[in-house]
């Protein structure tokens, strides 16, 4: 019972993180209908210029969350100008191979900077951490939820509360409308993908300090990424978040009794969802059968 | 016989004929291993085409139906004596069927969703077939991998028995893909890829299409999964079931041009050898992804329809402008189109 309360507390630890990952691939979708296969990338990304940060210039990780997310803000930008803007025809599927590419492209580049070796931003307070009613949390792990939790609020009150967050907000609903009313659509998918790719980049820099990394890992990643989507109904941030609050606690109590097969428990859960419900828990039906 | 598919058959036979003679004429092992590994995409493209070209579903799990087929070829193999040599082309069958029939639950499943879904859960599959391989190190050797018994062939011919297998299976997924498409069954299919709650509406019963062109799909990857574990004598789990591999398919399958024919071969021929090249090359490391990433693009964003299409298309225009030409002055209110 201790150690099943435990895994509780860890998954929802780690669901935050997963969750403000999870966010900015279901935000991007909602805008343009577009899957980023490159979110997981970013991700790692992300964990790398913290890991630079650290270790080159010695700024704490934490620290290092705001200049990366406005960096990988730009870099967004730019990929949605470059590869996103020009798919005209076909958009859900192309989108889906183009930014495999993309991922693939950023792999390879990964790897030629860093090599593929594991790495890990090794901070004073990485092994730390302290008792709560008996359980052991680490220190790392409450920060990283915290700073997600904490970005995630930010993007709630922009999307709620901002002119560029209620445009945001009606391209979601009905871009032909949004249009209508004077949304310019084009310049409004360009801004939502670089917050997706800057909540992945902010979320890889906490989540660095987590785990080790290499170029590699964003396979695994996006795996976990998706299926918390598809639970969490695409294109709903609310879904996502609540998905991946579920998906962290299902796969750490797994992990505790079944190590080896934590990860299978992110796709076991995908499969009682196309069973039950198939456009998962906030979706709207068409979405998931158009 | 109509004069199109008369020259289509010419087409085939010109082809099959060409592809038979190939290692025949050349000797050498390196052509011969890249021209077997042009074969193996051009059957998983074909296959692949079949559910992701014909009926328009972005089918990511597909190499997951490789690794089946290798694993199930290597195990069998683990319990079952070498005999002869050709013995495991000839349990390729069995396997292929197997798959085949293994494949319709979870095609149930995965085809209650469409478009991105089915993509995402898709690859899905993927992965937990991955986990699975990794994890069963009982049955599947884990990382570790798993071997086979070494074929017995002659080594100065070795590659030619598993490229003429490899011929044989292309020659089947091909007439599978061929009749498919000219019958009511490929009407249905494209039906689907168009508008399938119209398709529905008007009465193809668009589950049952589906399921079967998604079991055609996997038997076939499933087979040619086989024949490349006996061809290698050693697998493992990340080769066996490689997301990249996956994404090689489709790539080959836009390349040439998905929902054709010729398409599927016609990419993987162009781009099985390059893979091959860049992979000796540049030694499967960063740079490989990079020029991997770049060619993916560039196909993407200039030729997102594929080759045979545009030729086609290019063709048909010649041709009409030239019989305009012949035919002197159209009647007014007469379309070209």
């Amino acid at each position: 019972m201790h150690l099943l309360i435990y895994g509780c507390i860890l998954g929802i630890l780690l669901g935050g993180v997963y969750g403000l990952m999870a966010s900015g691939l279901a935000l991007v979708w909602g805008i343009m209908r577009v899957l980023n296969i490159a979110q997981a990338v970013c991700v790692i990304l992300g964990s790398y210029l913290a890991f630079t940060a650290f270790t080159v210039l010695h700024v704490d990780p934490m620290l290092a969350v705001l200049p990366i997310s406005v960096v990988m803000f730009v870099f967004g930008v730019g990929i949605y100008y470059a590869f996103l803007r020009p798919i005209r025809r076909d958009r859900e599927s192309l989108s889906i191979l183009v930014t495999y590419a993309i991922a693939i492209g950023i792999e390879g580049a990964l790897g030629l900077i860093y090599t593929t070796s594991l790495q890990h931003t090794g901070t004073s307070y990485a092994t730390q951490s302290f008792e709560v009613g008996g359980f052991q949390i680490p220190t790392v792990e409450l920060y990283a939820f915290l700073i997600s939790v904490a970005i995630l609020g930010l993007l709630a009150l922009m999307l709620q509360r901002t002119r560029l967050g209620r445009a945001l907000r009606a391209a979601t609903q009905n871009p032909t409308a949004a249009r209508l009313l004077g949304v310019d659509i084009d310049r409004v998918s360009a801004v939502g993908f670089g917050i997706g790719i800057s909540t992945a980049a902010a979320a890889g820099a906490v989540y660095g300090m987590i785990y080790s990394f290499n170029p590699n890992s964003h396979y695994d990643l996006i795996g976990i990424l998706l299926a918390i989507v598809v639970l969490g109904g695409f294109g709903s941030m609310r879904g996502a978040i609540v998905a991946a609050l579920i998906l962290g606690v299902i796969a750490s109590v797994v992990f505790i009794y079944w190590p080896l097969w934590a990860n299978l428990s992110f796709f076991g859960v995908v499969v009682v969802v196309l069973l039950f419900r198939p456009q998962g828990l906030w979706g709207v039906p068409n979405w998931a059968t158009q | 016989m109509s004069r199109a598919t008369k020259a289509g058959a010419i087409r085939a036979i010109l082809v099959f004929a060409l592809l038979l003679a190939l290692p025949f004429v050349f000797t050498d092992h390196w052509i011969v291993n890249i021209a077997f590994f042009g074969l193996m995409f051009a059957v998983l493209a074909v296959a692949w085409n079949l559910i992701g070209g014909y009926a328009g579903y972005i089918w990511l799990g597909s190499i997951a139906f490789f690794g089946l087929g290798a694993y199930a070829l290597a195990i069998t193999f683990q319990h079952v004596p070498l005999t002869s040599g050709y013995l495991p082309f000839f349990a390729l069958i069995p396997i292929g069927i197997a798959i085949g029939i293994v494949s319709i639950p979870l095609a149930l499943l995965l085809l209650r969703v469409r478009a991105a879904t089915f993509a995402v859960v898709s690859l899905a599959v993927l992965f937990v077939a991955e986990i699975f391989a990794f994890n069963l190190d009982g049955l599947t050797g884990g990382p570790q991998g798993l071997g086979m018994a070494l074929p017995p062939f002659v080594v100065t011919t070795f590659e030619r028995p598993f490229y003429l297998a490899m011929l044989v299976l292309l020659a089947a997924v091909m007439f599978c893909s061929w009749y498919l498409a000219k019958s009511k069954f490929g009407l249905m299919l494209f039906a689907i890829k168009g508008d399938e709650d119209r398709a529905r509406g008007l009465g193809v019963r668009t589950t049952t299409v589906k399921v079967i062109a998604f079991a055609l799909c996997c038997g076939f990857t499933g087979m040619a999964g086989g024949l490349w574990a006996y061809y290698i004598t050693w697998i493992y789990p990340q080769f066996a079931m490689d997301p990249n591999t996956m994404f090689a398919i489709i790539l080959m399958t836009y390349l040439g041009g998905k929902g054709t024919l010729w398409g599927p071969v016609l990419g993987a021929f162009l781009l099985a050898p390059a893979k091959e090249y860049f992979a000796y090359t540049l030694g499967g490391s960063a740079f490989y992804l990079i020029a991997y990433a770049a060619l993916f693009l560039l196909v993407m964003f200039f030729l997102p329809r594929g080759v045979v299409p545009t030729v086609a298309d290019f063709l048909a225009r010649h041709r009409r402008r030239a019989a305009v030409l012949a035919s002197g002055p159209r009647p007014a209110g007469e379309q070209v189109a």
